[in-house]
């Protein structure tokens, strides 16, 4: 108790840093994969790209990032058993945020497979079992979490799977597919809209401290219909944005004006993919931030309820726009080029699939990597065969991202925290 | 930081977009082949000469892209049709630029010229062979529209439209082969015997061009039925 009085400043100031440093860090190297099969399809412009990761990775940690982060925060962890040792709370928090975010630089540098969310995971779990007690972790919920990085990746994979098999019979295989184009599109925009104001307005409008009520009874067939309007409202502006695109006359390729229409379809998912990708990612960045700040500013008592306070998820979204700004443009630009096969009929199929997955996650309160349920959605286009050529063995490196991270982070994680207790011991 | 990224690492090189160069290339030594008979026919060696090299040149940069085919489909890459499928494809195309290839090298060998009777139906029989090989390009450059749709649908009718076709002119590069051996065999026992043995081995690679070149859609064929 008394460190806590005593330190209480320092520790919120280290947690503020630790934390913006590894929402930096997911600035810098996470986002360049949600954004990069957008560039690379020439759906996007570099400039473009960061545009909208800016504020939608912002909008989607901010609005729809709360459910990942209590779950980091309190989820994982038994707060009662560290009832009597807040400052335990503390450390290990420090140490779990300190360990993802050095493990995170130290696999980018050294080029290995890494996941920003599986380190999180990896260290909480680690300095939880080993500093405190095995018991204190909640073993059910972590063995939710683990099955959900399995699942996603396939989820995302069937989802984008059917999304392109419908592209392909309801648009590409046809006699007129350009004008097919125009008119089935706005239909996918619409889906767009309605999945992020779903998740907005069921999760997100706390935060800003409003409530929708429409007289409909239920909170959910109220978000429901204004989603579904909000959708139309998205789907209109997509099919004017469409009208410019004319069909012109290509030998070399029949699809050609086809694909540009879908390159208007990607700008629409890409913003889901960043909002997505805040939810997530950025909100399991900032969860032991915020548990660190609930923990010192109630004095010292541990509480599950207390509510969330948003400057906590602006520390994590301004932290990614500043690693974007400094970094992850460079990072895209180089992913942007690697992914030139992926035409945007496809890429927008992928998107979609992998941003509806983490975003129903984020809703639930799953952290799970971002980019596994990418790589997943994508390979779910390549069985649908829409894909020339993809590298199989990348599956297996998410295998050993996930067999190397968690150890490593929790290694990291318990050696921060018996330091973390020597230190402020005296 | 970038080594980390494994959606970059994700993508492999699409090889649709060189097997079609690769079909382009061959099919360019075989349109050099009615260039080559005409200028023997005329006697004009030198241009001859040209063709012949611009033939051999074609057929290295032809076997160069092949390599390279090869060595960007390793096994771990997960391909929309059969990796095998495309594989033998490849080989296919290359037999049809090393043909030409054989043709050219036994002409120019030989300072061959057919006898003046059968000129005009030799060079029609070469025009017929190239047309033959045109045809089989034209189905192969059908790939990446084919990859577009997921071979599949109204995409595979029209490839297979483009082979029936095929089929037809390889047809008649036969009926013209026939014609051509006959005609020989009613002369051959006034031309010196060595020259009439290359003179029959000449139409038979020919035919052998276009047969390969209709081997080259029969793979096409198998490969989107899948």
């Amino acid at each position: 108790m008394e460190v806590i009085a005593q330190h209480g400043t320092l520790f919120l100031a280290l947690a503020c840093l630790f934390g913006f440093f590894m929402a930096w860090g997911i600035g810098a190297n996470d986002v360049a994969n949600a954004m990069g099969t957008s560039v690379g399809s020439r759906a996007l412009t570099i400039t473009q790209a960061i545009c909208i990761a800016m504020v939608f990775e912002f909008l989607g940690a901010y609005l729809a990032g709360g459910e990942v982060t209590s779950t980091i925060r309190q989820g994982i962890i038994d707060p009662e058993v560290m009832a009597g040792h807040p400052e335990l709370m503390v450390y290990g928090m420090l140490s779990a945020l300190l360990a993802a975010a050095t493990w995170l630089m130290i696999a980018s540098l050294q080029g290995w497979p890494v996941s920003t969310t599986h380190s999180i995971v990896g260290a909480i779990v680690g300095f939880a079992a080993v500093g405190i007690s095995v018991d204190a972790i909640h073993w059910e919920k972590v063995g939710g979490i683990a099955a959900s990085w399995v699942v996603s990746p396939v989820i995302a994979g069937i989802v984008s799977y059917s999304l392109f098999m419908s592209v392909k019979y309801l648009i590409l295989d046809t006699d007129d597919p350009f004008h097919r184009a125009k008119r089935i599109i706005p239909v996918y925009m619409w889906l767009v809209g309605f999945m992020i104001a779903m998740v907005t307005l069921l999760k997100g409008l706390k935060n800003v401290g409003v409530k929708l009520d429409m007289g409909l009874g239920g909170e959910f067939a109220n978000a429901a219909l204004a989603s579904a309007l909000i959708g139309l409202l998205v789907a209109g502006f997509g099919a004017l944005l469409m009208r410019r695109i004319k069909e012109v006359h290509n030998e070399q390729n029949r699809f050609y004006s086809v694909e540009r229409v879908f390159a208007v379809l990607m700008v629409f998912t890409a913003c889901s993919m960043a909002f997505a990708h805040g939810s997530n990612d950025v909100a399991n960045a900032v969860g032991p931030l915020a548990a660190v700040a609930s923990t010192i500013q109630s004095g010292g008592v541990i509480s599950a309820q207390s509510a969330m306070p948003g400057w906590i998820l602006m520390v994590g979204a301004l932290g990614i726009v500043v690693g974007l700004a400094t970094y992850g443009w460079k990072v895209i630009a180089t992913v942007g080029r690697k992914i030139t096969e992926l035409t945007p009929s496809r890429g927008f199929a992928a998107e979609l699939g992998a941003a509806g997955t983490v975003v129903i996650a984020s809703a639930t309160g799953l952290p799970i990597s971002t980019t596994h349920t990418l790589v997943g959605a994508v390979l779910g286009v390549g069985f649908a065969r829409g894909i020339a050529a993809l590298n199989a063995r990348v599956i297996g490196s998410i295998f050993m991202s996930w067999l190397i991270t968690l150890p490593a982070g929790a290694a990291l994680a318990v050696i921060f925290f018996f330091t973390f207790k020597v230190i402020f011991a005296f | 930081m970038t080594g980390s990224n494994i959606l970059g690492k994700l993508f492999g090189r699409s090889p649709i977009g060189p097997i079609q160069e690769h079909m382009q290339i061959a099919n360019q030594a075989v349109q050099l082949l009615p260039d080559l008979i005409r200028a023997t026919t005329a006697g004009d060696w030198d241009t001859a000469g040209a063709v012949h090299k611009e033939i051999e040149r074609t057929e290295r940069d032809a076997d160069k892209l092949k390599r390279s085919v090869r060595r960007h489909l390793p096994k771990s890459l997960f391909l929309p049709v059969p990796r095998s499928d495309l594989l033998s494809l490849v080989s296919m195309q290359d037999n049809v630029a090393n043909t030409a290839r054989d043709v050219a090298v036994i002409i120019m060998g030989r300072n061959m010229c057919f006898p003046e009777s059968m000129q005009d139906s030799v060079l029609a029989f070469a025009e017929a062979c190239a047309a033959t090989a045109g045809q089989a390009l034209l189905a192969i450059q059908e790939l990446d529209e084919l990859l577009e749709v997921g071979f599949s649908g109204r995409e595979v009718k029209r490839v297979e439209a483009m082979l029936k076709e095929l089929d037809k002119m390889e047809r008649r590069t036969d009926k013209m082969a026939a014609g051509l051996r006959a005609q020989l065999f009613r002369i051959e026992s006034e031309l010196p015997p060595v020259d009439v043995i290359f003179y029959y081995q000449i139409l038979s690679l020919l035919g052998n061009v276009a047969d390969e070149a209709e081997a080259v859609g029969d793979r096409l064929q198998v490969l989107m039925a899948k």
